[in-house]
């Protein structure tokens, strides 16, 4: 892709985007224009299906057909867009929101228009409440231009904003338990179906979408499905951003076209590896990653979700996390485990009380209490909550436990004893404490 | 059937409605998915995990639609790779489950061992053991052997008061609970109480209350039944039995008309001086009564019985002293006395005693020409046994809230359903949300306004007008709602209206339904929300309603109070009482301390007996613990008092004195014991072989009761009548006093529970807050009311839910209260605060 031409990070292209007469100036606005004065709904549906454009979130659903699935003739219904932006590894939505955030006001507008909603939440992660203030300001202009409110553009059409800060909870990520959580209700996913299509927000039909997806949308309005074609690949098209951390030359956030490999975003995009160390793994999707073992194979492989998929791994959200040579797996798993405990919303009996025996069981192979036969047990107890969880969040919890002890588990027997298993420590000193993030 | 799906279950075929759960499905034909958070009561939620199946499905062709079919010309069925919850799974036509492969027992066997890794493991001193859910399955499931590294247990809080550590009347142990929310789903659906929740998350998610008082909800205690642990236990059983030592006995409760069925829990304890005491009540299976629940007055109030101010010898006045006596000489001087007063005896028995108390007592006073009444405020039992909920001896099913919806009207009239009859308040919560239109008519906002349809409020004084508006054609879209509904019931009470306004109030509501033609047919009638547990059935045997009252013994040589204290409610004082007065009690009430007579009766749970419910309902009980000392049963009492004056001849037991009822009363026309008694298999079935589907509910073996025919259903063809209430006096400058009932008071049957007692409110009124600042009153303020010539501290609580004009005041706090609404002043009390 021209570095010049961003289409979801502009701001790197033009300075003060994030200005409103800036974004004017540069064409701002001029897609929702054209959507809600010349377009029915179903036209912009389709020329988001025609597009190819799939949800960023995590899962890569293709969005046209998600906003197609609305309960026909029920109305009110709500747009909600997922800014909780809580997986380990993962910074962009952040980036989009603090110096791009009129692209995504306008993305997130079209798609309420498309799904004949007039009412936008925006669930923004917690921690980003100084973004929260930066977008309430822009809301704030929208309304007094007219871009927001009533009549709009002389139409009947009418919407309203809101935003809505989380309070720390990696789950309240998961669709349905951010409805929850903007309900006013404790964050535990629901049962599905049914599906926030039929029973959303307040039980009326509701789009769930990411930051990063919407933000695709003002381009395809204004310059056509075929000329956001141009970039990705045929089931995957479109750019991405992909967030680097860890061991990486240039961590950061890069736009690029779906279907790079993953050579060129390490080594051309990234810098390669810190330190010219050697590149012993990788985590395509932060902490739900399956950890995959560096090859050439691997590095040809273009970041695409079939190519990732056909790895046995997830592209997901695209938080890569890089781990060098000088990586022990079992230590990385300990913070995934950690994390996952954590965030463990408890309700379903395998996460809540499956991640809790594997950090016990981590915590020891950690601290040299374990012994042979916990490494076997790990094992055991992660795929005792394989496949029975309430929601993903479970099942993401077991995915690097079960994928590091089957390419590297020797970096787990290595840290076993022949004795019997030592508990753990229980009052850890506080700093420990702290990093646990308890 | 169209509605019907079939599908197999472990080879197993089986016919179920639509919409039905893969749990109960399975449940229909005897197999047992083991469940904890799943309860048949409440929605699912599939978070324990431990009721997976394998599942499969008939396969459809993508494209086409069409059922794909194997080589033998039958429906293919895809699993799918993984299991799927039972409990939150519908059923599908042709849908094959499988519970009993070794893939799903190895993942309830993974579920089971989670579970254990964060239990404390204390059955042995838990109060669960030995009916627990989770120590039954984890004999079924568990391992042998803990895999989990004990020092490694996360600790969390015992013996938690969910309230004050002085009025909590449920504790939660949080190291033994499972999170499996069916608590909090039970106050949020059930009871729409909505005191309990999460809090935190992950391994340290735990149940707290955030109510004030904490766990603020009459029905509490039903959470303890549900809980599939030991982390809810009662104030009033932890730590008091284990359950195998326990023997149970068949009740019914006594405190409220709507007859909950229950179960004693009773054993022989040293700690009891060697007696057989009751240990803890709970609920009894009767789908059409009380499903599986009941109020935490019922469950907690029981304990008047076992009060050492019990009387438990005859006592005879001599020298102006009340002294004890033999049985011998206490009834032979009651007889000829009585016999001796003939027309001038009047006899005044309460609402709380059984079917063959009253009767056994009706015959003996009227057979000498005395008059026998039932003493009590809500009048309207001649209409109810008339037009009153039918049996459907017609259409085969009687009137059963449980399975009331669409269609029909539910009318709510000058009552607050929760205080006065905690279960029906939740039966016509459900029945509201199945879709009946609920009309909810008095004159300040209740609780049932939340689920009404239409909410009519009306001036204090205005009941029956309002009603009787109703006939009107078109007067109103409710009026018109209930004229059209093709079912209505009506539930009348008493507030706002003296004696005679009930009597005009429940002919209003007669006539409403005789006009709108909802008589005489199942799921249609009038139900007077009483103030006793047989109310009806004094009405049922003749009794006229007639509250205690000077001019009512004017005439009277003798008086006969059995079971009612109108000295203690200041109904009547001691100069209003004739020459010769009997009283037959439980305690040496206020009355029985004036009496020349004093006969010691048998609390209910000690002898055997019916009630007839507001639902007309003939329900029997049975005794559970024996009598103290020389009490004897009333209606014992009152036909050996019939036989020595030669005005009956049919023994005393209750099984006698039931005989004779359905000999001689034409509703109970061929009715006996073994009838009542009859049992049939309820759906759902909880509390069977496994105790974790329903909960620790007891299975109800000993009697579902019978619904009695009304009149209207027996041939008498009911006439409307002049309704007409008496105007209300209200002098200018006063405010108007309402007398509200209250669940929790201080009655004599209800005050012994001292655990319940710091939920009994201090007497206070409720003033409007126009009203409080005119007068200069702030809330929580201690207030001066002038009643009459008396005046009463209470304190002033300043709502909104007082009408302007109007002061709300509970009857039964220890503050005389008039019998309807009374002029009234109200001002900031002088006296200084301690
Ligand atoms: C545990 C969990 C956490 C998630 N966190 C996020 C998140 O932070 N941001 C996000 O957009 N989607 C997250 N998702 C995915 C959402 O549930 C949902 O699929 C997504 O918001 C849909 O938007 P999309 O179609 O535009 O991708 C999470 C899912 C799970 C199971
Ligand atoms: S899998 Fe974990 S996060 Fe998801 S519902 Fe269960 S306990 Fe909650
Ligand atoms: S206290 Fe009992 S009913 Fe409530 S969540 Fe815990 S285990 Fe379930
Ligand atoms: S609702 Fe009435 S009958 Fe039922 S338990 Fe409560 S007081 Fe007893
Ligand atoms: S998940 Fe089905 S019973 Fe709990």
């Amino acid at each position: 892709m021209d570095q010049g031409k961003h289409i979801l990070f502009r701001h790197r292209d033009i300075a003060n985007l994030r200005d409103l007469d800036v974004y004017l100036a540069h064409g701002g606005f001029e897609a929702f224009k054209k959507a809600v004065t010349t377009l029915t709904p179903q036209q912009v549906i389709d020329e988001v299906k025609n597009a190819g454009l799939r949800g960023r979130g995590g899962a890569g659903f293709p969005t046209g057909l998600k906003w197609s699935f609305l309960t026909k003739d029920s109305f009110p219904r709500y747009v909600v867009i997922n800014s909780d932006e809580s997986e380990p590894g993962t910074f962009k939505d952040r980036e989009i929101l603090t110096h791009n955030p009129f692209q995504f006001l306008e993305g997130a507008m079209i798609t309420a228009y498309a799904s004949q909603a007039n009412t936008i939440y925006n669930y923004v992660r917690g921690e980003y409440w100084d973004v929260v203030a930066g977008l309430e300001r822009c809301v704030a202009q929208l309304y007094e231009r007219g871009f927001l409110g009533e009549k709009l553009f002389g139409t009947e059409f009418k919407l309203d904003f809101f935003h809505h800060r989380g309070a720390g909870a990696y789950i309240c990520g998961e669709e349905s338990a951010l409805l929850e959580s903007i309900e006013g209700k404790l964050g535990q996913p629901r049962l599905k179906p049914p599906f926030p299509a039929d029973k959303g927000l307040y039980a009326k039909p509701t789009v769930v979408n990411n930051t990063e997806t919407v933000t695709n949308v003002p381009f395809i309005i204004q310059h056509g499905a075929a000329a956001y074609r141009q970039n990705g690949t045929e089931k995957s098209p479109g750019t991405k951003l992909f967030c680097l951390s860890g061991h990486i030359q240039k961590p950061g956030n890069v736009e690029l076209p779906l279907g790079t490999t993953l050579r060129e975003l390490i080594y051309t995009h990234g810098g390669g590896i810190r330190g010219g160390k050697g590149f012993k793994a990788v985590m395509l999707s932060g902490a739900s990653s399956v950890v995959l073992k560096v090859d050439d194979a691997l590095l040809d492989t273009p970041l695409d979700y079939e190519s990732v998929a056909a790895k046995g791994a997830m592209l997901g959200s695209a938080s890569v996390i890089v781990l060098d040579e000088t990586v022990d797996l079992s230590w990385v798993i300990l913070k995934t485990t950690r994390f996952f405990k954590h965030e463990s919303c408890g309700k379903c009996t395998p996460c809540r009380e499956g991640t809790f025996w594997m950090l016990s069981i981590l915590e020891r192979i950690n601290q040299g209490g374990a012994a042979k036969a916990d490494v076997d047990l790990l094992q055991n107890v992660a795929s005792q909550i394989q496949n029975k969880c309430l929601c993903p969040l479970g099942e993401f919890s077991v995915t690097p436990v079960l994928a590091s002890l089957k390419t590297f588990r020797g970096d787990f027997d290595a840290r076993t004893t022949d004795g019997a298993p030592k508990a753990a420590p229980k009052s850890a000193p506080k700093k420990a404490a702290v990093e646990a993030g308890d | 059937m169209a509605d019907q799906v079939t599908l197999t279950i472990d080879g197993v075929s089986v016919s179920v409605p639509k919409g039905t759960l893969i749990v109960d499905a399975a449940k229909r034909i005897d197999n047992d998915i083991p469940v904890f958070c799943y309860h048949p009561k409440l929605k699912p939620v599939g978070m324990c995990r431990m009721c997976l199946v394998e599942v499969g499905r008939v396969m459809k062709d993508r494209a086409t639609g069409q059922v794909v079919l194997d080589d033998a010309g039958q429906p293919k069925v895809g699993f799918g790779p993984k299991l799927e919850t039972a409990c939150t799974t519908p059923v599908e036509p042709g849908m094959v489950v499988v519970g009993a492969s070794q893939k799903v027992t190895d993942a309830r066997d993974d579920i089971l061992e989670f579970l254990l890794t964060s239990h404390p493991l204390d059955c042995p001193v838990c109060d669960k053991g030995g009916e627990c859910p989770l120590q039954n399955l984890t004999l079924r499931h568990g391992p042998g052997k803990s895999r989990f590294v004990y020092d490694e247990k996360q600790k969390n809080d015992k013996h938690v008061p969910l309230g004050g550590p002085d009025d909590a009347l449920i504790f939660l142990d949080r190291e033994r609970c499972i999170q499996c929310a069916r608590c909090t789903r039970f106050c949020d659906e059930i009871a729409d109480d909505h005191v309990l929740g999460f809090y935190q998350r992950g391994r340290k998610i735990e149940i707290a209350t955030f109510s004030e008082p904490g766990f603020d909800s009459k029905f509490s205690g039903n959470t303890t039944d549900i809980c599939p642990v030991g982390a809810l236990t009662t104030a009033d059983f932890r730590f008091g039995a284990r359950p195998w030592e326990l023997t149970t006995s068949a009740s019914i409760c006594n405190h409220c008309p709507v007859g909950c069925n229950t179960t004693f829990s009773t054993r022989r304890e040293a700690k009891s001086g060697g007696k057989q005491v009751i240990k803890r009540v709970l609920p009894r299976q009767n789908e059409q009564v009380n499903e599986v629940w009941i109020c935490d007055k019922g469950r907690f109030g029981y304990h008047f019985i076992e009060s050492p101010a019990r009387l438990t010898a005859p006592l005879v006045r001599k020298d102006g002293k009340l002294v004890e006596a033999t049985w011998d000489e206490a009834l032979t001087r009651v007889a000829e006395t009585f016999k001796a007063a003939g027309s001038a005896l009047v006899g005044l028995a309460g609402g709380r005693l059984s079917n063959e108390d009253l009767f056994a007592f009706k015959q003996a006073v009227s057979g000498v020409g005395g008059k026998a009444l039932l003493d009590a405020p809500l009048a309207g039992g001649d209409l109810t046994t008339v037009v009153g909920v039918s049996a459907g001896v017609n259409s085969g099913a009687g009137t059963d809230l449980g399975q009331i919806g669409k269609g029909t009207a539910i009318l709510v009239v000058a009552s607050d359903l929760e205080e006065e009859a905690p279960l029906w308040w939740l039966r016509v919560k459900a029945a509201a949300e199945r879709g009946a239109t609920l009309i909810v008519a008095n004159a300040r906002p209740t609780k049932t306004d939340r689920y009404a349809k239409h909410v009519v409020r009306y001036d204090v004084g205005n009941a029956v007008s309002t009603l009787a508006g109703m006939l009107l054609e078109g007067s109103s879209d409710y009026a018109t709602a209930f004229a059209q509904a093709e079912n209505a019931l009506v539930f009348y009470g008493r507030e706002g209206l003296d004696f005679a306004g009930t009597q005009a109030l429940a002919q209003a509501c007669a006539n409403l339904l005789i006009e709108t033609k909802h008589v005489g047919r199942a799921q249609n009638g009038l139900i007077g929300v009483w103030t006793t547990a047989n109310a009806q059935g004094a009405a049922e045997l003749g009794l006229t309603t007639t509250p205690a009252s000077p001019a009512v013994l004017a005439a009277a040589r003798a008086a006969w109070f059995v079971g009612t204290d109108p000295l203690g409610d200041g109904r009547l004082t001691r100069k209003d009482l004739p020459p010769f007065t009997v009283v037959q009690e439980l305690f040496l009430t206020d009355t029985a301390k004036a009496a020349d007579v004093v006969l010691p009766a048998a609390a209910w749970a000690e002898r055997e007996g019916t009630y007839t419910s507001g639902e007309r309902r003939v329900q029997r009980f049975y005794p559970a613990v024996p009598a103290p000392g020389a009490t004897r049963p009333d209606c014992q009492i009152a036909a050996e008092i019939g036989k020595a004056m030669g005005a009956t001849r049919f023994g005393g037991f209750p099984a006698q004195v039931f005989l004779e009822i359905a000999r001689t009363v034409p509703a109970f026309a061929g009715l006996n014991y073994a009838a009542v008694s009859k049992v049939a298999p309820q759906w759902p079935d909880v509390g069977g072989r496994d105790q974790y589907y329903g909960g620790a509910s007891t299975t109800n073996l000993q009697g579902l009761g019978v619904q009695l025919p009304s009149a209207a259903e027996r041939g008498t063809v009911p006439q409307a009548a002049r309704a007409e209430a008496p105007a209300l006096a209200h002098p200018v400058g006063t405010l108007l006093v309402l007398p509200i009932a209250k669940l929790y008071d201080r009655g004599a049957t209800f005050a012994p529970s001292t655990l319940v007692h710091p939920r009994v409110p201090a007497p206070f009124v409720a003033i409007n807050p126009a009203d409080a600042a005119r007068i200069g009153l702030a809330d929580g303020d201690e207030a001066e009311l002038a009643l009459d010539a008396d005046t009463v501290l209470v304190v002033a609580k300043v709502t909104a839910d007082a009408p302007e004009g109007v002061l709300l005041l509970p009857v039964g706090l220890g503050v005389a209260t008039p019998e309807g609404p009374a002029p009234a002043r109200v001002a900031k009390s002088a006296r200084v605060a301690a």
